[in-house]
């Protein structure tokens, strides 16, 4: 992925709707949009575009997938290495890179934590570093950065660590507690469900994000303590749920081991 | 366009097919012997000549150490992880094989490597298809298991480049096989295509969707299949023979070739009927004969055949799918013929699975669909496309033997990825990346890909030097890398130490040591096939003159054939193919009369109480029209 985008003086993105890039055909001269021309059908060089750039999409994070679906084969149908397999050898490089940036632009904005994830990216986030509060919070506790806890978990992970210790050491011994499994099984329902219910955590954050894009499409100054504030609670959540997808994997592995 | 002829190629296992796109149907095209199926078996014969298909598996068991089958087993695969097979297959390796070099086979005293041996296979099924249009085929697409790796993958392309044959795309075998199914259906649907062959086994969940073909999740087991049933049956059927007879046959190729080809055809009897006797006449009129029910059977196979759940299992749920969301099961690969395969398919899909496809076919099939597509595309697909996915995750080794994922699997290729790496030391001028696919957390537990060693870093204090790497898997699910340096946009040099695998240079000495491999090489051999032709007449007419027969032509009959022959004898050392055929067939018209004159003779001469051998009518008579067209066999 190629990380070129348009960045005010401020060093934030841009947040105006993207327009594909209009060149000219390098085969027919024509003007036409970026990635293939409409006129003669021929693949265009690709040009270092973000994902939301390349389907010609705002910075919005709510999207409407089915048009996703649609545009994807449209584009595919016109970019594919199969549909220029008898191009000359520049078009098949083009006609490869492009799919290429096209699948992965597609895989990317499909999913939506995949999608949040790449526009904290492109707005500078650092994902591996947790968000400003958690830090926050981490200085306060003591505890070391990257394992910091989400507040409202920590009860529940401390019982939790405590029954993973204990079946682990059950299964050295050859043993094989029934009732701490169902403990367990239990304690994997209940996150699962947590897990889930982030997904319409996430959608209240977008639409938080999504408000800030229209409002400065509209013209109005937007501070920086607000956009801000809208990236940190997803980044709370985008947190909160690689914390739980682990919690998950551990207990996975313990269970079946 | 002739020239631009593509043909669509199963390799399989087992069996190979070529299939060639007909008036918007897919035909396969059969070989000489007019069968559709060429065994995948390659043997060296007495006079050390290359034997393919069908006419190499007497060989099997006749001189088994000249023969070899499943080649496509060992495909992209190194010494240390094939053990388990040579315990399981009569594979013999090369003597002299250093560490990290390609296997090498041996069959009799000569020694290939699997993509040569794959080649013969390939070359053998382009001849069929140049035979079948009278014209030079030099472009293929060619099936792989959908879950073959890059190494795997790789050796399948380098054995089409031995064979003479341009590889424009590798299609991942149920992915094809979809494209023969969904030909007529342009309705949306979600399919899942079961596929267990002879040696490899592939699930892959597709949505159909207005002639789009979008794999959504691929997962399988490169070394499970019918082989590995056969080998369950060998086994019992050793141990009876050591039991019951006293007889250790282990080390005897030909006991083991004879009691496979028993096997095979029991198992094939299991699928139809209740019981089958195993019956196995070995050397020295020894017999084995046991009785085998379709319930011993299946207690038998079920493990092998559960092996297929797992990944069955994990293709759904990287799906996001569950059983009632699928719309139908379809069966690939002849080891869905037996029953059982059948009944654990419909318990994982909940429902009877599709299987009006001929499962032997349908592959090939679907490569030939597959080709015309790239060749422009016809009437029958011109809606048609196909989003494939890797089967493999892509990673790079880190410190300490971890693996960063850098392309996850199920991604639709191509897909590419860039890293930026940097140096450790103080002027540090190389870096090394070790790129390996697989799932699992450590490197050593995938697979090796390949060693990129980036040279020609300008000297920079430590962690200053940003050198971008670019992976791209291609549309063939094979990986491409290329560097550079960012801050002087310099491209990186990069040394590529494939794992596995023969290198360039290689291919290009084995596609220069194999005969016919391109187009000019089709219209040699055709001037040579021909020029056999011409001299197998020219000799039959030299007898027929000499027989009583030439005395019963007119005159004017007898001056026409030796202008015709005249004519022949100049064009014959000549290059031109067309004008030798065309001499050919006017001189076979001019002595049709001959040819039926001397077969009265023969006839006649033999009913007054000579033998046909003294009758004087020459080599000729042998075939039906002693002048009539030779066989050419090559």
């Amino acid at each position: 992925m190629d990380d070129t985008h348009n960045f005010d003086k401020s060093g934030v993105l841009v947040s105006t709707p993207s327009k594909p890039v209009t060149t000219e055909c390098w085969s027919c001269g024509a003007m036409r949009a970026a990635h293939y021309c409409q006129e003669c059908g021929k693949v265009q060089p690709p040009a270092p575009v973000d994902y939301f750039a390349f389907f010609g999409l705002p910075y919005k994070l709510n999207i409407d997938t089915a048009q996703l679906e649609r545009d994807f084969y449209a584009l595919s149908r016109k970019l594919h290495p199969d549909i220029n397999a008898r191009a000359n050898d520049n078009e098949q490089e083009w006609s490869l890179e492009k799919t290429s940036q096209l699948n992965d632009a597609y895989r990317t904005l499909k999913d939506p934590i995949s999608r949040t994830e790449y526009l904290l990216r492109l707005q500078g986030v650092q994902l591996e570093e947790q968000s400003k509060a958690a830090t926050d919070e981490a200085r306060k506790s003591g505890a070391a950065k990257k394992q910091v806890v989400p507040a409202d978990l920590l009860e529940e992970v401390f019982e939790l660590n405590m029954q993973l210790e204990e079946l682990r050491a059950e299964k050295k011994m050859g043993g094989d507690d029934p009732s701490l499994k169902n403990d367990l099984q239990q304690h994997r329902q209940q996150l699962e469900a947590k897990q889930a219910a982030m997904l319409s955590d996430l959608s209240t954050a977008w639409n938080w994000w999504d408000a800030i894009i229209d409002r400065t499409a509209a013209g109005e100054a937007i501070s920086d303590t607000d956009r801000t504030a809208a990236l940190d609670s997803m980044l709370s959540i985008i947190n909160r749920r690689t914390y739980i997808r682990n919690l998950l994997r551990e207990i996975d592995e313990v269970l079946e081991s | 366009m002739a020239t631009d002829r593509i043909i669509g190629i199963d390799l399989g296992t087992t069996n190979s097919l070529v299939a060639y796109m007909e008036n918007d149907r897919p035909v396969v095209i059969p070989g000489e012997d007019g069968l559709n199926l060429v065994p995948s078996v390659v043997a060296l014969d007495e006079r050390d000549q290359i034997i393919v298909g069908n006419a190499a598996r007497k060989y099997l068991i006749e001189t088994p150490e000249r023969a070899v089958y499943s080649v496509k087993r060992l495909m992209g695969r190194g010494v240390e992880d094939v053990q388990d097979e040579l315990k399981l297959f009569p594979f013999r390796l090369a003597d002299d094989l250093a560490a990290g070099e390609v296997l090498r086979i041996k069959l009799g005293n000569k020694s290939y490597t699997p993509p040569e041996l794959s080649a013969f296979i390939l070359r053998q099924l382009k001849r069929n298809a140049e035979r079948y249009f009278g014209a030079p085929v030099t472009k293929a697409v060619i099936t792989v298991p959908a879950y073959f790796n890059d190494a795997q993958r790789q050796a399948t392309k380098d054995a089409g480049r031995i064979a003479g044959l341009e590889v424009l795309r590798l299609v991942n075998e149920p992915t094809a096989a979809s494209l023969a199914y969904g030909l007529d259906k342009k309705d949306t649907a979600t399919v899942a295509v079961y596929d267990l062959g002879g040696g490899t086994f592939d699930i892959s969940i597709l949505k159909l969707h207005e002639g789009i073909f979008e794999v959504i999740a691929t997962n399988g087991d490169t070394h499970l299949g019918g082989d590995d049933i056969d080998n369950l049956l060998i086994a019992i059927a050793l141990d009876d023979i050591q039991g019951d007879l006293d007889l250790d046959v282990r080390r005897s190729g030909e006991a083991v070739a004879t009691i496979r080809k028993a096997v095979i055809e029991a198992k094939i009897a299991l699928s139809a009927q209740d019981e089958t006797i195993l019956d196995v006449e070995l050397s020295g009129g020894k017999r084995y004969q046991r009785k085998i029910t379709r319930e011993q059977y299946e207690q038998l196979v079920r493990p092998v055949v559960e092996r297929t759940v797992g990944p069955v299992r994990q293709a759904m749920k990287d799906a996001g799918l569950t059983a009632k969301q699928i719309d139908e099961a379809v069966l690939v690969g002849g080891s869905t013929r037996i029953p059982l395969v059948r009944k654990l398919v419909e318990e994982q899909f909940q429902r009877t699975p599709h299987a009006g496809l001929n499962p032997d076919e349908v592959v090939a099939l679907g490569a030939a669909v597959q080709a015309n597509i790239l060749s422009g595309g016809s009437e029958a697909t011109k809606e048609m496309l196909l989003l494939d996915v890797t089967p493999l995750s892509l990673g790079i080794e880190s410190l300490g033997g971890g693996v960063v994922k850098i392309i996850h699997r199920n991604s639709t290729i191509p897909e590419s990825a860039t890293e930026h790496f940097t140096t450790g030391v103080e002027g540090q001028t190389n870096v090394a990346i070790h790129v390996v696919q697989g799932e699992r957390e450590l490197a050593k537990d995938c697979r090796s890909l390949a060693r990129f060693d980036l040279k020609g870093i300008p000297p920079m204090p430590a962690g200053l030097p940003r050198i971008e790497v670019k992976f791209l898997l291609d549309a063939n699910g094979i990986l491409h890398v290329s560097a550079r340096e960012a801050r002087s946009g310099k491209e990186a040099e990069i040394e590529v130490q494939p794992s596995y695998g023969l290198t360039d240079e290689q291919v290009e000495g084995m596609i220069l040591e194999s005969f016919d491999y391109a187009e000019e090489d089709f219209q040699k051999r055709q001037v040579v096939e021909a020029r056999i032709e011409a001299d197998t007449i020219l000799a039959a007419l030299e007898k027929a003159r000499k027989g009583p027969a030439w005395e019963q032509l007119t005159s004017r009959e007898r001056d026409d054939i030796g202008k015709l022959e005249t004519g022949l004898k100049a064009v014959a050392p000549h290059e031109d193919y067309q004008a030798i055929r065309t001499a050919i067939d006017t001189l076979n018209q001019a002595t049709m009369r001959l040819a039926e004159l001397m077969m009265d003779t023969a006839v006649t001469t033999a009913l007054k109480g000579k033998t046909m051998e003294t009758a004087d009518v020459g080599e000729g008579p042998t075939s039906s029209h002693p002048i009539a067209k030779a066989e050419i066999n090559n």
